[in-house]
Parts: structure tokens; sequence; C-alpha cells
């Protein structure tokens, strides 16, 4: 019996939640990257909590961007060298499908850790506690918004051999609005004042990138694997 | 109806290299078809063509008689194709790798996974991950992956590759019962199967 596509999205998801689980370094990479950045902020500027606060929406941001970035790379190369992409784009499942379910498990493994840790970034740079609910869902709308639109670029490097400077090169003007709202977010929650408005952009940005992320990155895996 | 697969003056281009010069070939149901040719003779790039992977400048393929860009999704789920390299993740055990690789596409217990290792002589090291396993032994995971996918059109790139003598035979073997059960195979091949009825064969380097 044919499988539906939901189940075929689940399969593709725990598949790669089990392998991330058995390869630990990549999970961890992003994450102790993420922690270095933010804390090399006190070490240049100043530890003068009110000074760190001033630049902490721009601290928590590049890092959180920069981690993301980093991890992107393994999003579909391991995929693509052992025909794996091949099978799924030969399933007889929709692969824009697929890939979503193989973004999303990219997003449950890098973005939302990310988002757990922000916070504990946040706080070490003297943020009040009342601004870690804007945090938290700046960073968490932010990183699936990086994953979605990282996706896209990790499918068009594909052909190329160590792709990971293209790479950068290509999603990084891309994530810029995300990097701008979500400052501007966290800005605002650390104000004490509404970051409602941010917030709503980071959203939209979210659902311009489920809705058209995917196909775009499925057009690219089939070009690469013409 | 009958299945059946045909080529039409198939042409591809790979930048300034002309690799298929007009193939024609035609397959009907419990029939296998055998490309021979050289290292470089486009054999490999026949067989991506026929399942839709790579597009031909020229020529069409026909599944049923129907042109397969026309319904893609409705070929491939017909169809299975197995490249040079084994679609398995060397961090997951044999039979994990088949339960996904085999999942998305259609419903398999577990006891069908270990049914089709033990068939493939998998039994003892079915459970051990897969970057433990020998290019022969991941061959084997990818036969048993074969013939789990109920796919009745079969695209095999050269099966019999780090095979002993034994996996051979079982490669053999096993296009045998998907014929006799009404299935197509095309095949790329150094050493010609050894399979006594119903074969076609298509030498790429006089076409």
């Amino acid at each position: 019996m044919r499988t539906s596509a939901l189940a075929a999205a689940r399969l593709v998801l725990l598949r790669d939640l089990q392998l991330a689980f058995r390869k630990r370094s990549q999970l961890v990479q992003p994450l102790l990257f993420f922690a270095i950045v933010t804390m090399l902020f006190p070490l240049s500027i100043s530890p003068e909590l009110s000074r760190l606060r001033e630049v902490a929406p721009g601290a928590i941001w590049i890092g959180a961007l920069l981690a993301s970035l980093l991890a992107l790379e393994f999003l579909f190369r391991d995929d693509a060298n052992d025909g794996t992409l091949e099978q799924y784009a030969l399933s007889g499942q929709s692969l824009t499908w697929l890939l979503f379910a193989k973004t999303a498990a990219h997003w449950l493994l890098t973005g939302l850790p990310l988002t757990v840790i922000a916070p504990i970034a946040a706080l070490s740079l003297g943020v009040p506690i009342g601004a870690l609910p804007g945090i938290l869902a700046s960073i968490a709308l932010g990183t699936f918004s990086l994953s979605l639109l990282g996706a896209i670029g990790a499918a068009l490097t594909l052909g190329v051999k160590r792709g990971g400077v293209l790479l950068t090169l290509l999603t990084l003007p891309l994530a810029l609005p995300v990097l701008i709202f979500g400052a501007r977010a966290t800005e605002l929650a650390i104000e004490g004042a509404s970051f409602a408005a941010p917030l709503y952009l980071l959203a939209a940005i979210a659902v311009l990138g489920v809705t058209l992320a995917p196909l775009a990155a499925a057009a690219a895996v089939r070009i690469s694997l013409e | 109806m009958d299945l059946s697969l045909r080529g039409e003056r198939l042409h591809l281009w790979r930048g300034e290299r002309h690799v298929l010069r007009g193939v024609d070939l035609e397959l009907r149901q419990g029939e296998l078809l055998q490309i021979c040719g050289a290292n470089g003779s486009g054999k490999t790039s026949l067989l991506r063509t026929l399942c839709g992977l790579s597009h031909p400048e020229e020529g069409r393929v026909l599944w049923n008689g129907n042109d397969v860009r026309r319904d893609l999704f409705g070929f491939h789920t017909a169809l299975a194709y197995i490249g040079h390299e084994a679609p398995l993740k060397a961090d997951l055990s044999a039979q994990e790798n088949l339960r996904y690789w085999v999942g998305i596409r259609s419903r398999c217990s577990s006891a069908d996974v270990d049914s089709a290792l033990d068939r493939v002589g998998a039994k003892d090291w079915r459970d051990r991950p897969v970057r433990t396993l020998s290019a022969g032994q991941k061959r084997r995971v990818t036969l048993a992956g074969l013939t789990l996918l109920r796919a009745s059109f079969w695209l095999l790139d050269e099966p019999g590759t780090n095979l002993d003598a034994q996996g051979q035979q079982l490669v053999s073997q096993i296009i045998a019962e998907h014929l006799a059960g009404g299935g197509l195979v095309v095949a790329a091949v150094h050493q010609e199967l050894e399979l006594r009825t119903n074969v076609r064969r298509l030498d790429l380097a006089s076409a």
C-alpha cells in the first residue's frame, strides 16, 4: 500500500532526527559557536551591564544568524552524496513536501536549541528577565525563516564542491530582513515596549518562507540531480 | 493492460559532449534489457534519462504508450532506480535504512524488512551500522530494498558490482523472479547476467 504524503514526511523527519543523534558533534557545533560569539562581546566592548544591554540585540542576533548559517551546509549535502535525494526525487512523493520535512527537522535540530539557549546568553548580557518572552518568540520565528531561506541556498550550491562560502554569500543578503526585524523586536523587548510589530513582520517572512522556499529548493535539487 | 517502455530517438548532451546519439529501445512486460558498452559510453546517462532524472534534448520516453513527462509522479511510483551508490546512511543499521527508504514509498512492516534481509543473507549483520559493512554487503542490503519497493519497472546500474559469485547468482535469481512476476528490468552491465529467457541487448557503442 502506498504511503500517504503525511506519513512519508514523518519518516523523513524521524530519519533526520535519528541520524543527528547518532552524530552529535554536528548538533553541538552551532550551539557552541553561538555561545562563544555572544561571550566575545563583554570581552571586546566592556563588562559594564548598561553598555552590554545596548549591544545585546545585535550580539544575540548576529550570533544566531551565523550559527544558523554554519549548520546549513549539512542540510542536503550528505543526502546528495549518497543518492538519498535521488531516491526522494523518484519516490513518487512530492519532492517539495519531503524537502519541507527535511527543513523542519533541520530547524528542530539547530533553531530550536538556539532558541532555548538564547535567553541564557541574553541574561549574561544584562537583559532584564521581562524581555525574555520577546527574545524567545523572535529567535524561534527568525531561526525558522533562516532554515527555510537557507534551504534554497543549500539546494542551489549542491553542485558546487566546497560550496560553504558560496552558500553563506548567497544566503546572507536574503537573511537581512530577518536580522533587522529580529534585532528590532529584541531591542523593543529589552526597553519594555511593545514588540508586536516587528514580530508580525518576522511571522510574515516565515509564512512566505513556508510557502515558497520548499518549492524553490525542490526545483534546485532537481537541477542538481540532472 | 500490459506494461511497456519505449525510448524514441533519445539524444542527450552533457555540455559539449553528445552522450546519447539517438538511442531507440523497447521493452515489454517480463523482459530484461541489458545495456552493454565500454566505460563512458553513456550507460548511466541512459538510465537516468529513462527514469526522468535527466531530460533528453531530443526524443521521448513512453511508459505504457504515454509520454512520461505528462505524469512523472505516476511513472515514478511504478519504477525503482538503483544507482552506483547505495542510498544507505552509514550511521543507521540495515534494518533502519530499509524501513525509512522503503517506508517513504509504501508501507512495510519490520517483518517484511527482516525477511527481505534474510533472503539476501544479511541475517547476522542486519542490525549493525552500515558503516561497518563491506561494499558487497551494502549491495546486498540495496537489493533487499529493491525487492521491497514493489515497483514493476526496475532500473539497475551495475547490479552485480562488488558481489561474490553467490551474490551474482542472487542478482540473477531476483531479476528472474521479478520478470516472472510480470516486471520489467533495464540493467546496465559489464558482465552479462545469466538468464535464459526474455533478454534483449542494447550495445551503446554501436548505437
